[in-house]
């Protein structure tokens, strides 16, 4: 028994959940393409990899809430999990920095290029490729991709979201005071609020992409306003989608006494990743709707 | 000093939970499931190094198609659109499926073994990064058999050319998604193992190189891959849900792709040699029975690299076109990159002056990394000048520049890596004979075929096209016999590591006369379970 001594590290063993993983995403991925190519059955394997990475999260990270409910974990384990979630984020940030470089980019060259602004070969490009486009954001190109659209304000509801967004950072941290003080039924009210106002945010989201297509004339094909915009708040929404789906979990698993004041690493990851999703939707909300 | 780890990192399992799998701890489990279910930092390195050779033999099948084809001028054997999707997987393969997963192997393998520390800090998500990678790669492969071929644009995507791809494409994306998320998952486990499980009293700066470098190489990959499934999302959007990123009728810009996509692949490129720099930075100072010269230069000369990488991407895009101050400030950040480089180029060469050298086939290789990865280098060096690149770009110079520094640049050091390791992983010294037959072979070959890339490259010859003009036939000739007897000189590297598992000479702790670091301080072979406790490191020099 000699890992059972006190110098011991921690080690787990046998590992059976992520071998589910791959196959999952295999299939998962196999689907997709085929469905995007109009194959038989693709739809249906999409779905079926979706299902198999479900149960394999809720198997994995079940096996994970076990072992660190019993006590198995450490305080290197602790220091390992939070620094995996924080350079998960940071991968995360790079993800969105790949549509935000392509919003800049458009606005600050391409866009003027086609227009005939700027040195180089530019005037002559716009001379003669597209005679007579002159840039103004928003745009849906020379070719006017998707027809006439109207921009998508930032007063009315994009400002509620904002106000809902940084109130849920709000009542999030009044939940992880509450959580550090030991009073978990304060946590799993404030969270509540927390969820609530995350899932009403996306249920406003979507009310926002039906205006859109359906009031506006703006959809993801009108050109690159339409790209940029719908690629940028639709990554957005799927991630507070998944952030609310994390706090969610944390809130029930509160309600069945999990967490101490001390152990409730899982509550500040989701917090962390909550306020990610936060700060992204503010640079979209001055980048993407304001100006 | 002690580390953050110190006060906490020997601290116990709870009593009474795990008794059942104490077993474990004397050894591995035994049959398929074993490989499947490991969680061990040896297992899943020796997964991942068996993976990459696997995949340095179906990538250099490709290759070996696109040199019979060049053989002599004309079309000979493939169809030309065939011969484009071998370029293009080729590369694929090759960056992902070889170099990548060796180094991540290596770094399974060594980088706990180097820091005292009992395994990687997330096992079981060691484990996913590496299931992943068959399934990712058979999605890949399987794009050859479909009926509209595999991606025939370029491994580098570009639109528009990229969105005619047949129905394979949505395949490549997907599998290129896959890759990364192993890539990422990979890359965490090792920053926070290092950042982590460092053994008390390993502070940075006695770290080994190798270490050092694969944690800054860790870094580039969590910045960048995450950039490259933007790239490749926004190619499948434009190809499927009909967004205009990269079309200019939709007031996008298909260079817009070039330069997301480099700001990924500039870095990448140091991703496939940074950890090479470790290797060599490890090996030389054995041989050269000297500590490695300049240890906090290299640090910096690492960290620097990892700095301006960032900085330089639009080197690939000098002909696409971009304004004046963009050429210029792209030249000089690329050429910057030489500095630090030189620094290293220098600390390994004056690490051996004055040593007590010996040339045992770990040495030979490393000596030939720094040789011909500065051939490259300089080869890149002219590349970074923008007039001049408008002449190289897109020819068979570019090829030579970039195999230069990969394969008797990154693949080398990953020889080098096996053969010094390799006593320490199976407790059996490989045949030294056999290993300087493998080194001089492959070392003639790799410049018979390498070398007459530039000549060609210089006269004109482009890449990636199937036919080519009457004056470059002699060159290609040779290229394509160097081709050959690279390729299957590389049988006899599997040959020697087989025999080098099922047998051999017993030995040493030490292994090597002259080794420094913790490594070569516990028993050959490595026990499954290095450290269960903690190393006193006051009794070892850590490098
Ligand atoms: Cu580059």
């Amino acid at each position: 028994m000699s890992s059972t001594g006190a110098n011991a590290y921690y080690v787990p063993h046998a590992a059976r959940w992520p071998i589910v993983g791959s196959i999952g995403l295999f299939v998962f991925f196999w689907g997709f393409a085929n469905w995007l190519n109009d194959r038989p059955l693709g739809k249906e394997t999409f779905f079926l990899g979706a299902i198999v990475l479900v149960v394999m999260m809720f198997g994995w990270f079940g096996d994970v809430i076990r072992e660190s409910e019993s006590g198995t974990y450490n305080n290197q384990v602790d220091t390992s999990f939070r620094m995996c979630m924080m350079w998960f984020i940071f991968s995360e940030v790079m993800f969105f920095a790949a549509f935000f470089g392509a919003l800049f980019y458009a606005r600050t060259f391409s866009g003027p290029w086609i227009g005939g602004d700027g040195g180089g070969g530019a005037p002559v490009t716009n001379e003669l490729l597209y005679q007579g486009f002159s840039y103004v954001w928003p745009t849906n190109g020379p070719s006017s991709l998707g027809g006439d659209f109207q921009q998508m304000g930032w007063f009315g509801l994009p400002l509620i979201n904002t106000l809902l967004l940084l109130t849920s950072g709000v009542t999030c941290t009044i939940a992880h005071h509450a959580i550090q003080h030991g009073d978990r039924k304060k946590m799993v009210r404030w969270l509540g609020a927390t969820v609530a106002l995350g899932f009403i945010f996306v249920g406003l989201q979507a009310y926002e992409y039906y205006h859109a297509y359906h009031g506006l004339n703006l959809k993801m094909s009108s050109g690159i306003y339409g790209s940029t915009f719908f690629m940028l708040t639709g990554f957005h929404g799927f991630h507070v989608t998944m952030g609310a789906i994390m706090l969610l979990v944390v809130m029930l698993r509160g309600m069945k006494s999990h967490f101490t004041a001390k152990n409730h690493f899982a509550f500040e990851a989701a917090a962390w990743y909550w306020h990610f999703v936060d700060v992204v939707w503010l640079g979209l909300f001055i980048f993407v709707y304001l100006l | 000093m002690t580390t953050d780890s110190s006060h906490d990192g020997v601290v116990h399992h709870a009593p009474g939970e795990h008794h059942d799998h104490d077993h474990d701890h004397h050894g591995p489990a035994y049959g398929l499931m074993r490989w499947i279910t490991t969680t061990n930092h040896k297992d899943i390195g020796s997964l991942y190094l068996w993976f990459s050779l696997i995949m340095f033999f179906i990538g250099g099948a490709m290759a070996l198609v696109i040199r019979a084809e060049l053989f002599q001028p004309g079309i000979q054997i493939v169809d030309p659109m065939f011969f484009n999707s071998m370029t293009t997987m080729h590369a694929l393969v090759m960056i992902f499926g070889v170099v990548m997963p060796a180094f991540v192997g290596l770094a399974n393998w060594m980088i706990p073994m180097m820091i005292g520390a009992p395994d990687m800090a997330l096992p079981r998500l060691n484990n996913w990064s590496f299931w992943i990678m068959p399934f990712a790669f058979a999605i890949l492969l399987s794009t050859l058999f479909m009926d509209s071929g595999g991606p025939a644009g370029g491994w580098t995507l570009y639109p528009p050319l990229s969105l005619q791809m047949g129905d394979s494409f949505a395949f490549v994306i997907f599998a290129i998604h896959f890759m990364g998320i192993s890539s990422v998952m990979g890359s965490i486990n090792i920053v926070a193992t290092i950042f982590n499980m460092r053994a008390p009293g390993v502070t940075f700066m006695k770290m080994p190189m190798f270490v050092w470098t694969w944690l800054i190489t860790a870094y580039l990959l969590i910045a960048t891959i995450p950039v490259l499934a933007g790239a490749v999302t926004m190619l499948l959007t434009d190809r499927y849900f009909g967004t205009s990123f990269f079309s200019a009728a939709g007031g996008g810009d298909p260079v817009m792709f070039q330069h997301i996509f480099w700001f990924f692949g500039h870095p990448e490129v140091y991703i496939l040699i940074l950890p090479a720099f470790g290797i060599i930075s490890s090996i030389i100072p054995t041989f050269a029975r000297k500590p490695l010269f300049g240890y906090d230069s290299m640090v910096y000369a690492t960290a620097s690299i990892a700095f301006l990488s960032f900085i330089v991407w639009a080197h690939h895009m000098f002909t696409t076109g971009m304004p004046l101050a963009g050429s210029l400030f792209f030249m000089m950040s690329t050429m910057l990159i030489s500095v630090p480089t030189g620094v290293k180029v220098f600390n390994w060469v004056a690490t051996m002056w004055r040593g007590a050298m010996t040339f045992e086939t770990p040495m030979l290789f490393a000596i030939g990394f720094v040789i011909m990865f500065t051939i490259g280098g300089l080869s890149g060096l002219m590349l970074a000048i923008t007039p001049a690149d408008i002449q190289y770009h897109d020819t068979y110079f570019v090829v030579a520049h970039f195999h230069y520094v990969l394969v008797p640049g990154a693949i080398y050091s990953i020889m080098a890596a096996t053969y010094y390791w390799i006593p320490k992983w199976t407790g059996n010294m490989y045949d030294e004979t056999l290993g300087k037959w493998h080194f001089w072979i492959s070392t003639v070959f790799v410049n018979v075929l390498f070398f007459p890339m530039h000549f060609v490259g210089l006269a004109g010859m482009n890449r990636r096209i199937p036919d080519y003009s009457l004056q470059f036939a002699d060159w290609n000739m040779v290229a394509s016999i160097g081709a050959f007897g690279f390729g299957f000189s590389q049988l006899l590297f599997v040959w020697i590591v087989i025999k080098c598992v099922r047998g051999g000479k017993q030995a040493t702790d030490e292994v090597w006369e002259g080794a420094r670091g913790l490594e070569w301080t516990v028993p050959s072979p490595a026990p499954y379970h290095t450290f269960e406790t903690a190393p006193d490191i006051t009794k070892y020099a850590v490098r």
